[in-house]
């Protein structure tokens, strides 16, 4: 197996397809990496050998018996761990579900399966996805391969890590208001926030409804693109899943960027801090206006207003959703004197400080008296936000910002202020709340050798065309040949 | 000192609703976090949106219909396992109401 553990996805496929080595053979080598390097990165709250043997020994069953193989045979995959894996516990990195076994797979664990990927482990996160440094996850604290005293970004930390670590080519994580994406930026890797209902959500324990999309995550556009390939497309098990072909993102690698107008958002860029930040985004922008690309100045007057809207609007959604967990059906049970008492004492013992806090900031927004003036004003505002890229892409095909303010902060920087934390995520909240393509991909490094990403978005549906200009991204200030600094 | 806005007695209401228990500590610094949050959130009265209509969908969409065809449901056994507590093929739960005899 040559270059491991940095092969691409595409020549994983390739070797395993030509005999030239086994899925269990290439397996087997990730996982050994898996356990070495899981103790000081804790990407991984679970690592399944005998669910990742079992599926490689079936991609080798299916190549001697000449059948044709999957899109990912053989092919590695790490599993953010709040998407359902039959069998295999997901615990959303949260107390309240840690030893649920989920009866069922996600649609987009049951499209890795038939793509023939070999799904290793799932995923450390913040839980239930609730955060921007993975540090709210209930069990450890993920860190950063460039700087282990650096966080990985969240909530897909666990994700981001073990696609920058090299313990797996491609993985899964999900994306309500940046967590694909923020944690691609701080982990140097590329991810895709497809749009709002590009990707089933069928199977992915729900955060924020109206925002949450599963996103692909690799090292490359290209491997990132091939994985949305296969996860995307209709489903009927989800309401909001779009009735779409699923496109052609591998393709759309190829296609270069001649003739595609980049809106840049020149008030915010220059609104920015961070100096390293800012002259790689222009770096950036010059390479992709070298290759042919046309800049136009555009503006997004209401994304500012976005952390606000964002953080009453899917804590919202969010107070509904985790109403579920009352300690009856699965999961944790902390019996009280009654039914309230047990309701009360399992979420307040099940659920951690952020997630109490969210479920608080909701449910406060959607009650009697403070409705119309916070939920309601926020999805007016919503309206506005999402006007402002209308008007965008009438003069431009995507538009480009960084993905986040800064590099990665430190670990403990910001925990003690939940504020200061929320307002980091002001770059990729406002595509969400559009229900925007967006992708992240690194744009260099900073002067301390920290990855920077930049981010592209897109009108609905034009995935494509954020591939085609990642790809010309990657090009040319791309990180593929460099390796994280703190890797052993 | 400006008016808070978010008491601690609000505070302990909301918890309520939320069916979460709060310890006195923890509602202090609850009362803290979400003044702070929602302080920065007066930042959206800067904007009239009277007359703008919010976006409860980003994506415009129908809501589909399916064929009304039973299906089979999952496994009966299978989902109960993950239950804290099952008896006689059913959830077991804490007393609801109280009933005389």
């Amino acid at each position: 197996m040559s270059g491991f553990p940095w092969q691409s996805a595409f020549e994983i496929r390739e070797e395993v397809a030509a005999g030239s080595v086994s899925a269990v053979e290439v397996t087997r080598a990730y996982l050994a990496r898996a356990e070495e390097l899981n103790p000081a990165l804790a990407c991984f709250l679970t690592i399944d050998h005998e669910g990742a043997l079992a599926a490689a020994a079936q991609v080798d069953r299916e190549r001697a018996a000449g059948d044709e193989l999957g899109p990912l045979a053989g092919v590695p995959v790490a599993v953010k761990d709040n998407l359902c894996t039959r069998g295999v516990r997901t615990t959303c990195a949260s107390k309240i579900l840690d030893e649920y076994i989920p009866p069922y797979d996600a649609h987009v664990v049951e499209a890795l399966r038939a793509s023939g990927a070999v799904i290793l482990g799932k995923t450390n996160l913040d839980e239930f996805a609730m955060g921007s440094s993975n540090e709210n996850s209930a069990f450890a604290n993920v860190h950063n391969p460039w700087a282990l005293d650096r966080a990985p970004g969240g909530s897909s930390g666990g994700s981001a890590a073990a696609t920058a670590a090299g313990l797996a080519p491609l993985a899964l994580g999900s994306d309500t208001g940046g967590s694909v994406r923020q944690p691609a930026a701080f982990c140097g890797i590329t991810a895709i926030k497809p749009t709002y209902g590009r990707v089933s959500r069928y199977g992915l324990v729900a955060f924020a409804s109206s925002l949450d999309q599963v996103g692909p995550m690799a090292r490359s556009v290209r491997e990132a693109s091939r994985l949305l390939e296969v996860v995307a497309g209709h489903d009927r098990r989800d309401a909001t899943s779009a009735e779409r072909d699923r496109g052609n993102y591998d393709a759309a690698c190829d296609r270069g960027v001649k003739g595609l107008r980049v809106g840049v958002v020149r008030d915010l860029l220059d609104g920015l801090q961070d100096a390293d930040v800012r002259a790689s985004i222009e770096a950036a922008l010059g390479a992709l206006e070298q290759q042919g690309a046309t800049l136009v100045d555009v503006r997004l007057p209401h994304a500012k207003h976005a952390v606000s809207v964002y953080y009453l609007i899917a804590t919202a959604e969010a107070s509904s959703n985790l109403a579920r967990f009352d300690g009856i059906r699965y999961g944790l049970r902390v019996p009280g004197k009654d039914l309230t008492e047990t309701y009360t004492r399992t979420r307040a013992e099940g659920f951690g400080p952020e997630v109490r806090r969210r479920i608080m900031l909701g449910t406060y927004a959607l009650s009697a008296g403070y409705y119309d003036a916070f939920y309601l004003k926020a999805q007016r505002v919503r309206t506005l936000i999402r006007r402002d890229y209308d008007t965008a892409f009438e003069r431009c095909d995507v538009v480009c910002t960084p993905t986040t303010p800064t590099p990665a902060f430190a670990l403990g920087e910001k925990t003690s202020d939940p504020l200061e934390m929320y307002l980091a995520d002001i770059f990729t909240l406002p595509p969400s709340l559009a229900g925007l393509p967006a992708i992240s991909t690194p744009s260099g490094l900073s002067t301390g050798g920290l990855p920077i990403g930049l981010q592209l978005v897109a009108a609905p549906f034009e995935e494509e065309a954020l591939c085609s200009a990642a790809q010309a991204v990657e090009d040319q200030c791309g990180l593929l040949s460099r390796r994280p600094a703190a890797l052993p | 000192m400006a008016d808070p806005k978010i008491t601690l007695e609000q505070v302990l209401h909301v918890a309520k609703l939320a069916r979460l228990s709060l310890s006195e500590e923890e509602a202090g610094q609850m009362q803290e976090q979400l003044d702070a949050i929602l302080g920065y959130m007066e930042g959206l009265d800067e904007l009239d949106v009277s007359e703008v209509p919010p976006t409860f969908h980003s994506i415009p969409m129908d809501a589909p219909m399916r064929p009304d065809v039973p299906e089979r449901c999952s496994d009966r056994a299978e989902t109960l396992a993950q239950a804290p507590a099952s008896e006689a093929g059913g959830y077991a739960v804490p007393l609801v109401l109280e009933v005389d005899s």
